[in-house]
This record gives structure tokens, C-alpha cells and sequence, in this order.
């Protein structure tokens, strides 16, 4: 697929995901929307996995440290094959494996995830593992801009250089926004640019809501020589709904019928206008 | 007296398992020294990871590192891996069931005269209650090694907590009778057990011995497995002997004590008395001098399984 019918299809995921949320009454769709790009343009464009490969060990390991977009990673899995449509329509049901944040139980998840911070740490185990095993693989590992503030990252991030992992890939949803304000008003990351630089990062920036930028940087970052990449994506929290667009109070809403009618409505809209 | 601590045998077992086994992995937190660990960083550079003063992180790149084929074991001291890397326990270990074996060294008291920062007296309570989570003490040096051959060939997380110092043999080599996630029995009896885990075995043991010179027929369990415990042991001595007495170095709030508590009051309520660590920041001293303080010692022991049998197993009537 290219770039153009991939930006269609991520408004497509961001419906199922809206449809998730909407039927299970949960879930994070400002975050979701936000983030939809960068998983599209890895699970459709550069991360070696599929339903075939999920024991293979030289497959690439994918990280969603923002683990509260999990509909959005869920929406993705199950459009490659990885489980059933239907299987996905329990998700936060009663008994549901497809829990409001990723669990290994589910195809093709690699890690727990949910609590913040621990992505980046578990990232460099995976890729110590695949150097120390001689396997070619990539760790990709998404994180949000608001957990940026847990320490955890940051351990991460020195051992990341120190250990030159340059089979490590990190990519920042960097939205601006958290749950309660704007990430400068919560706990200013700074430059995340120079911070990450001075860690020994090589550091990346794009646009994070359009799929042939993030394509290009992506495929920049997976040639780092060294050190760790860090792929700073500048998105747009609720991407896509613009009622939504950069409304921190849309980072776990569940949508009324009529909003989630006028969501529907508005992907589509978008969807029709790509060329 | 034994001059190797526990955590010496640690280092040898995975020494002679990781020349054929290129999985093992060992992980230290700034810690290879103190955990003994320095002689498998030298022999085997290549399946040793250093990540600094970090507990977090340790656990959660060991996590990684499990979850793509590795079999590592991390070590850190036991008052920071058990409670500053427990939500990595539980999420990255447990709950992402990962193979990752979790050494805690200098557990306890160890480090006495250092203060509560580095007191280890609620690891069982925290590790024990997370899904998924074992937690073995090991008493000496030669159970700790068959400990540690188990471990190294079974494939889902545990933790493992020793003590710093050398402690008395309770076992001689290859006399362990090492049953895994069974108590062993150290001594039979008919009026009381008493059950120990960790460097309170050999105390046990010692009062057992002690209570048989006064007549009394003490069993004598040596629960290294806290969790999985082993309930039928628990229920025999419960069923068989009457009363039960735990020791243990930790806090009485969901300890081996409570989870043996737990066990007998539903299925086979007989009087239960826990000897543990008060709800208090130890005294400062060597693991000698706080034990004796607060009685944890042969004599401490002895007495309380005394006091119970005389007065049937209520010696804290103000309870
Ligand atoms: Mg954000």
C-alpha cells in the first residue's frame, strides 16, 4: 500500500477504534486518534511481523508503551490477521482477553503494557537480547509526551546509550497534551530534542499525522549507526475529529451517540478528501 | 563454622550452568560484589549485564531480555528489588510472564547496622501477592545451590531471597533431601512444629534439638518454598502435632507466619503463633544482635514452643 492508501486506512482504523470505544464505553480516543499514524505507518511500512511469524525469533518487536491506545493497536492487529473482528468486538466486556490496555494473550502483543515508563526500560532488554543472540531484528517502542515524566524512561534512556543499541527505535506521540493539561503546564518535557541528545541519542522530528513524513523519518532512524534513535512526532491529540482536536478533556471520553455519529461522519469526510 | 554465605553458591551454580547454557543471562544493579557475583562477570563477560544503580530498570531489561529467549538473573540487593522495582515485578515479570529469576541479596537484616533503607523485611508480603510470583528463602548454602539448579531449569519467574552472611550448614553436601516446593523435615515430632524459613532454619533447628533434651518432640520444617508453601506439610503438622510456631526474618503482615495462618485457620484451626520482626524500624546491630534481641534465636524459639504446649497454644492471652 502506499502512502496515500494508508492515510485513508488510518482514518478506517480510527472508526473501528471509535466503535470499540463507543460499544465496550471505554477507552482512550484522543490518544488514540493521536497516535493512529505512527502505528500505521510501522505495522504497514517497516515492522517485520504478521500472524505467521509470531514465534519466530528474528521477527521485530513492537513496544506500545502508551499502552491506553490499546483500540488503536487492536484495530491494527486485527487488520492484519492477528485475531478475529469479532473475537475484538468483546473488548472491556466481561471476561474479554481484549483488555483496555495490551496483555500478551492477545496475538500479537509482545508485552503488558499500561503503566507508564516501562517501554523504553523493557526495549533495551529486547535489544541487549537481539545482539546478544546475533538476531537482525528492531525494537520499535511508541511513548507518549506525558510519560516522559516517569524516571523509569529516563534509566531507560542512559542504558539505551550506554549500551550504543542502535537496534532500538523510540517514537514520541508528542501531542502536547496529557489527561489533566497540556504537557508544558503538567511537567514541561523541555527540549526534548536537546535532552535526548545529551542522553547520546540521534535524534529525529516530524510531522506525526502524515504517513509519508513519518515513513521517511522512520526509515532515516532505522539507519542510526551507534545509538539509539528517537523519533520525535508532532501530532495533534484527537486527530481527525475536530471537535476533539487538541481537547485534553478527549483524552478518555467516550463519545454520546450523537458525537460518535458525527465522528463517524467526519473520518469519512476526511477519508474522501485524500488524493 | 561455614565461611561461604548463600549467595556464593548462587554465583557457583550459575557458573557451572552458563558454559553450556548460552541463555543465562545475569543482570546487577552496581551490585556484582555485593551480590558475589563478580566471579561470573569475569568468567563470562559475554552473559553479564551491568546497568548501574537502577533497580527499575534492571528488572524491566531482564523482562526484555526473557521475553526474547534469555533466561536472566537479576540481583540487587533485596530491600531495593523488592519494593523500589516492585511494580517491574508485577507488570514487565508477573503479570507479562516472563522467565526472570529476581536474586535478593543481603535480605532481611542483613545489613543491620545500615538502617531501615536497607532492611528487607517486607519482600514476601509485596512479591508473594503478585499473580505468577514464587519466593523461595533458602536456609544454607547447600540448599540454596539445589534452589538454584531448579530454578535454572524451570521457566517461569521466581524470586529468591539470601541473607549476606555465611550462616551455619543445616544440611551437609548432597544431604539436602531437596524435594522442590516441598518443606523438608529437619526433625519429627509429635507436640508442636515449628517452621522456619531462610537464615531462621538453623534456629529452628537448634531449638528443636534443645526442646527434645527437655522432652518435648518438636518437628522442625524448613519451608524455604514460601510461595508456592507447601499446604499439606502445613496441615500435617497442624493435624499431627496440635500447634504450630513460624520464624521467620520479616515482617508479620503477610509473611510465610500469615500465609501458614491462612492455611490452618480454614481448613484445620489449631493455635498458631508467629515470630517475626516488630512494626518497627529494626535495631541497629549485626544479624546476630538483632536476632537475639528480638529472640529470634534457638532459645527465643524453644521457649515460645514451650509456653505454647503448656498452656495449649495460648501464650498471648491479651490477644
Ligand atoms: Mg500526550
Amino acid at each position: 500500500m502506499n502512502d496515500t492508501e494508508l492515510s485513508r486506512k488510518a482514518f478506517l482504523l480510527r472508526e473501528q477504534a471509535a466503535g470499540l470505544i463507543y460499544r465496550g464505553k471505554s477507552g482512550h480516543i484522543g490518544s488514540d486518534f493521536s497516535v493512529m499514524d505512527i502505528l500505521v505507518t510501522l505495522f504497514y511500512l517497516h515492522l517485520n511481523v504478521s500472524p505467521a511469524q509470531q514465534t519466530d525469533p528474528s521477527r521485530d518487536r513492537f513496544i506500545l508503551s502508551k499502552g491506553h491506545t490499546a483500540e488503536a493497536l487492536y484495530c491494527i492487529l486485527c487488520d492484519k490477521g492477528f485475531f478475529p473482528k469479532e473475537e475484538l468486538e468483546t473488548f472491556c466486556q466481561f471476561g474479554s482477553k481484549y483488555t483496555g490496555h495490551p496483555n500478551k494473550n492477545i496475538n500479537g502483543v509482545e508485552i503488558n503494557s499500561g503503566s507508564l515508563g516501562h517501554g523504553l526500560p523493557v526495549g533495551v532488554g529486547m535489544a541487549l537480547a537481539g545482539r546478544m543472540q546475533g538476531q537482525p531484528y528492531r525494537v520499535y517502542v511508541v511513548m507518549g509526551d506525558g510519560e516522559l515524566a516517569e524516571g523509569s524512561v529516563w534509566e531507560g534512556a542512559m542504558a539505551a546509550s550506554h549500551f550504543k543499541l542502535d537496534n532500538l527505535i523510540v517514537i514520541i506521540d508528542r501531542n502536547r497534551l496529557q489527561i489533566s493539561g497540556t504537557t508544558e503546564s503538567v511537567m514541561n518535557p523541555g527540549d526534548l530534542r536537546s535532552r535526548f541528545e545529551s542522553f547520546g541519542w540521534q535524534v529525529w522530528e516530524c510531522p506525526g499525522n502524515r504517513i509519508d513524513a513519518l515513513d521517511q523519518t522512520i526509515s532515516e532512524a532505522k539507519a542510526s549507526v551507534g545509538a539509539p534513535a528517537l523519533v520525535i512526532a508532532n501530532t495533534i491529540k484527537g486527530y481527525g475529529y475536530s471537535a476533539a482536536e487538541n481537547q485534553a478533556k478527549w483524552h478518555h471520553k467516550v463519545p454520546s451517540e450523537e458525537e460518535y455519529q458525527q465522528i463517524l461522519e467526519e473520518l469519512k469526510e476526511r477519508r474522501a478528501m485524500i488524493e | 563454622m561455614n565461611t561461604i554465605p548463600n549467595r556464593r553458591a548462587i554465583c557457583e551454580t550459575l557458573m557451572e550452568k552458563a558454559g553450556q547454557d548460552k541463555t543465562i543471562v545475569v543482570l546487577c544493579s552496581d551490585s556484582r560484589g555485593s551480590a558475589s557475583l563478580e566471579p561470573f562477570a569475569q568468567a563470562y563477560p559475554q552473559q553479564f549485564v551491568e546497568v548501574g544503580i537502577a533497580e527499575q530498570d534492571l528488572v524491566s531489561i531482564a523482562a526484555g531480555m526473557a521475553s526474547c529467549g534469555l533466561k536472566p538473573f537479576a540481583a540487587s540487593p533485596a530491600c531495593f528489588l523488592s519494593t523500589r522495582s516492585l511494580e517491574q515485578i508485577k507488570v514487565d515479570v508477573a503479570y507479562s510472564q516472563n522467565n526472570v529469576k529476581l536474586i535478593g541479596i543481603s535480605g532481611g537484616i542483613s545489613y543491620g547496622p545500615l538502617g531501615m533503607t536497607h532492611h528487607s523485611t517486607q519482600d514476601i508480603a509485596c512479591i508473594a501477592s503478585i499473580p505468577g510470583m514464587r519466593v523461595y528463602l533458602p536456609s544454607d548454602r547447600h540448599q540454596t545451590k539445589c534452589l538454584m539448579e531448579a530454578l535454572v531449569a524451570d521457566d517461569s519467574p521466581a524470586y529468591l531471597r539470601v541473607g549476606r552472611n555465611p550462616v551455619e550448614d543445616v544440611y551437609t553436601s548432597g544431604q539436602c533431601n531437596f524435594v522442590m516446593d516441598k518443606a523438608t523435615v529437619l526433625q519429627q515430632g509429635k507436640d508442636i512444629t515449628i517452621i522456619a524459613c531462610g537464615e531462621m532454619v538453623r534456629e529452628a533447628q537448634k531449638a528443636g534439638e534443645i526442646l527434645k533434651q527437655k522432652g518435648i518432640s518438636a518437628r522442625v520444617l524448613d519451608m524455604y518454598c514460601v510461595k508456592p508453601i507447601d499446604r499439606q506439610a502445613v496441615l500435617d503438622a497442624a493435624r499431627e502435632t496440635g500447634s504450630i510456631l513460624t520464624v521467620e526474618e520479616h515482617s508479620a503482615f503477610g509473611g510465610m507466619g500469615s500465609i501458614v495462618s491462612q492455611i490452618v485457620s480454614t481448613c484445620c484451626p489449631v493455635p498458631v503463633v508467629n515470630m517475626a520482626l516488630p512494626d518497627q524500624p529494626a535495631i541497629a546491630g549485626t544479624s546476630r544482635q538483632v536476632f537475639d534481641y528480638y529472640g529470634l534465636n534457638a532459645s527465643g524459639i524453644a521457649e515460645n514452643a514451650e509456653r505454647m504446649i503448656k498452656s495449649s497454644g495460648k501464650i498471648y492471652p491479651e490477644h
